[in-house]
C-alpha cells in the first residue's frame, strides 16, 4: 500500500478521537500510521527521519523486503497459538511494519493508530516492530474507536524484535468504546544488551480486555520493563498481565502496575517472571485501589527461579484509599471529592514510566480527563 | 438568650479559639477529660506534656479529624460554636494543623499541594514572593517530588510549616514542629511562625518536648497536658524549667502561677 502524502486525509473525527489516545498531528511526530477498520489509510515517516526509520503497512513491507516474512512474521508469536492467532493469520487486513534502522536515534516519537468506526466489526491486524542494532526510539501506539460504535472487536498480533544494544520504548494507550472486545496478542524478543520498555495505559471502560504479552530476554544483559496503568469503571473487565522469560545471563525484568477499580469493574493483574539463566533479576510490583464494594481487583504474581543466582522479588498491595490521606488533604481546604480525585490521579502517576516530557504531559492530561469524568 | 459575664466577653475579644471542657474519646477510650483554654490573638502558646498525654489528640480533635470523638464540650472560633463542623469547613474558616507525622502521598507533587493550599489550581504559577518563601524553606528542589515520599524528618516539617503559611490561617495548631529538625531549620521555622502570628494577628498553639524553639520565637503562654487535663498556665520558659527540674507531675503541683484568661 502506497503511503499518502498528507496526514490531513485522515478524517477529522478520527484525529479528534486519536488525541484522546495521545496521537496528534503529523508535524509533532517522526512518523505516523493510520489503519481504519479494514484498511491502512496513511503510513509515512516525517522527512526529517527518512533513513532513520521506516513505517508502512505490513503487506507492503512483505512485498518490499523478503526478510520481513523470513525473519519476523509469526516468529515471536506462533500462529497456531490459539483460535485468535489463527484468525489473524487467515484474515488480517493489515497492520503496521515499523523498523528503526541500525544505529539511528529517533528523538521524536513515532505513532501508530488502529481505529474502528463500524458497528460489529471484528478488526484483525498484524504488526511488526524491529528495533535494529544500537537504535533508540519511542513509539506511541494508540488504539481507538468511535465512541458510538457498538459491538466491535479488535484482535491484534504484535511481534517485536529488539536487536543487540537497541532500546525501544513503546507506550500504548487504549481508548476503546464501552462495548468492545479486545485481544492484543504480543511477544517481544530481546537480544544482547537490548532494552524493551512497555507502557500500557487503559482508562476507558472497555467491555472485555485480555492481554498477556510475553518477553523473551534471550540476550545477555537484556532488559524488559512492563508498566501498566489500568482504570476500570462501568463494569469493565480488564485481565492484564505480562510474562518475562529470562534466558540470557544477567537479564532483568521489571513489572509495575497500578490498578483503580470502581463502578462494578473487575481488574485482574497477572505477572510472571521466570529466571532461567545465571544472575537474572526480576521485580514485580502491583498496587490496586478499590473504590467501592461492587468492584474487584485480583493480583496474581508468579515467580520462578531455575538457577541459584537468580533473584526475583514481588510486592503487592490492594485496598481502599487511605482515610488518613483524605483527611490530611481536607485540612488543606480540599473537599472530600477533590481529595479523592487528587489521590487517585497521584496513584496513577505516569512518572513511574520515565517517559519523555512531551508524552508524559500528554498522558497526564489524558489521565486527568478520564478520572474527572 | 445567652447571658455573658464580663470575663466571657474578654475571652471573646481576645480569643481566636476557645476550648471549653472538651472530652475526647479515641477508639472508645477517654483521652481528654475536660480540657479548657483560650488562644489569644497575636500570641504564641506552648503546650507541654509527656508522651501519650493526649496533645496530638487535642489538636486533631479541634480540627475534627476522623477517629477523634468529641463526647462533650465546645470549640468556639471567634465566638462561633464550630464543634460539629467538618474538617473542610474548619480549614476554610482558617484553622490549620501541621502534623507530627504527615502522610506520604505518592504521585501528588509537592508543588501541586502547595498551590492548592494557596487556593490556586495546579496549572497556575507561583508568584515571586511565594517562590522566595519556598526557596527560604529549602524546598525548591522538592517541588516536583511526591508529597513527603522519601523526605527526611526535617524536610517533612519544613513542608508542613510552609503549607500552613500558604493556607493563611487564623489559628495555627502545630504538632511538634521542632522534632527531627536541624538547628538552622528550627530557627527558620520558629522565625516564620513568629512573623506570621505577629503580622496576621492570628494565634498559634505549639506542641513541643524541648525548649529550644522558644529561643527563636516569643511565646507568651505555656501549659502542661497531663492525665487528660490542662494545668499551669504560665510563662512557658518557667514551665519548661520546672518540668526539667521537677518532672511533669512535680510541675503541676505548683498552681499559683496561672495567668488569668488563659
Amino acid at each position: 500500500m502506497a503511503s499518502k502524502e498528507e496526514l490531513t486525509r485522515v478524517p477529522q473525527k478520527i484525529l479528534e478521537e486519536a488525541a484522546k489516545a495521545g496521537i496528534t498531528a503529523e508535524k509533532e511526530r517522526a512518523g505516523s500510521f493510520f489503519h481504519v477498520d479494514k484498511a491502512t489509510i496513511y503510513a509515512g515517516v516525517n522527512k526529517l527521519f527518512v533513513g532513520k526509520a521506516e513505517l508502512m503497512d505490513i503487506k507492503a513491507a512483505m512485498q518490499k523486503y523478503t526478510w520481513v516474512n523470513e525473519d519476523y512474521v509469526w516468529k515471536a508469536v506462533p500462529r497456531e497459538t490459539d483460535m485468535l492467532t489463527r484468525k489473524v493469520w487467515e484474515y488480517y487486513t493489515g497492520g503496521y511494519f515499523l523498523r528503526i534502522i541500525r544505529n539511528s536515534e529517533v528523538t521524536v516519537p513515532l505513532q501508530t493508530c488502529l481505529t474502528i468506526t463500524q458497528k460489529d466489526l471484528e478488526q484483525k491486524v498484524h504488526n511488526i516492530i524491529v528495533a535494529e542494532e544500537n537504535s533508540k526510539a519511542h513509539v506511541i501506539a494508540g488504539c481507538l474507536q468511535h465512541p458510538e460504535v457498538r459491538g466491535a472487536a479488535h484482535i491484534g498480533v504484535t511481534e517485536i524484535y529488539v536487536k543487540r544494544g537497541a532500546t525501544l520504548n513503546l507506550t500504548m494507550v487504549h481508548n476503546w468504546a464501552e462495548d468492545t472486545f479486545v485481544r492484543p496478542i504480543s511477544a517481544v524478543v530481546i537480544e544482547n544488551g537490548g532494552t524493551f520498555i512497555s507502557n500500557y495505559i487503559c482508562l476507558k471502560p472497555v467491555r472485555n480486555l485480555q492481554m498477556y504479552p510475553v518477553a523473551y530476554c534471550n540476550g545477555e544483559e537484556s532488559r524488559v520493563v512492563f508498566n501498566s496503568i489500568l482504570y476500570g469503571h462501568k463494569n469493565a473487565l480488564l485481565d492484564v498481565g505480562s510474562k518475562a522469560i529470562l534466558k540470557g545471563k544477567g537479564s532483568r525484568a521489571e513489572m509495575i502496575s497500578r490498578a483503580v477499580s470502581r463502578q462494578g469493574s473487575k481488574i485482574i493483574v497477572r505477572g510472571s517472571i521466570e529466571g532461567n539463566a545465571p544472575d537474572c533479576k526480576g521485580h514485580l510490583e502491583c498496587k490496586g485501589l478499590i473504590m467501592d464494594d461492587d468492584s474487584h481487583i485480583q493480583s496474581i504474581p508468579e515467580l520462578t527461579a531455575r538457577k541459584r543466582s537468580v533473584e526475583i522479588t514481588h510486592e503487592a498491595a490492594v485496598g481502599k484509599i487511605s482515610e488518613k490521606e483524605i483527611a490530611y488533604l481536607m485540612t488543606r481546604k480540599l473537599s472530600r471529592d477533590q481529595a479523592v480525585s487528587l489521590i487517585v490521579r497521584g496513584f496513577m502517576d505516569v512518572s513511574i514510566m520515565g517517559l519523555p516530557e512531551a508524552i508524559s504531559s500528554e498522558i497526564s492530561r489524558i489521565v486527568e480527563m478520564a478520572t474527572q469524568a | 438568650m445567652i447571658h455573658m459575664t464580663a470575663a466571657d466577653e474578654t475571652k471573646l475579644l481576645d480569643g481566636q479559639l476557645t476550648v471549653e471542657n472538651l472530652r475526647v474519646k479515641v477508639e472508645g477510650r477517654l483521652i481528654l477529660e475536660g480540657v479548657s483554654f483560650n488562644l489569644k490573638s497575636g500570641e504564641i502558646h506552648i503546650l507541654f506534656g509527656p508522651n501519650g498525654s493526649g496533645k496530638t489528640t487535642l489538636i486533631n480533635a479541634i480540627m475534627g479529624l476522623p477517629g477523634y470523638e468529641i463526647v462533650s464540650g465546645r470549640i468556639l472560633f471567634m465566638g462561633e460554636d464550630i464543634t460539629q463542623k467538618s474538617v473542610e469547613e474548619k480549614a476554610k474558616m482558617g484553622i490549620a494543623v501541621s502534623f507530627q507525622n504527615p502522610p506520604e502521598i505518592a504521585g501528588v507533587k509537592l508543588a501541586d499541594l502547595l498551590k492548592l493550599c494557596l487556593g490556586k489550581s495546579p496549572r497556575d504559577e507561583f508568584s515571586e514572593d511565594e517562590k522566595q518563601l519556598i526557596e527560604r524553606f529549602n524546598l525548591t528542589g522538592f517541588l516536583s517530588r511526591s508529597v513527603h515520599v522519601g523526605f527526611s524528618g526535617g524536610e517533612k516539617k519544613r513542608s508542613e510549616i510552609l503549607q500552613m503559611l500558604f493556607l493563611k490561617p487564623k489559628v495555627m495548631l502545630l504538632d511538634e514542629p521542632d522534632s527531627g529538625v536541624d538547628v538552622e531549620s528550627l530557627k527558620l521555622i520558629a522565625g516564620e511562625i513568629q512573623r506570621y502570628v505577629q503580622n496576621s494577628r492570628g494565634t498559634a498553639l505549639i506542641i513541643t518536648h524541648k525548649g529550644d524553639i522558644m529561643e527563636h520565637l516569643n511565646a507568651k503562654y505555656g501549659c502542661v497536658l497531663l492525665n487528660g487535663q490542662i494545668y499551669c498556665f504560665s510563662d512557658p520558659k518557667r514551665v519548661y524549667e520546672d518540668i526539667k527540674r521537677e518532672g511533669y507531675e512535680g510541675c503541676i503541683k505548683c498552681q499559683q502561677r496561672s495567668i488569668a484568661g488563659w
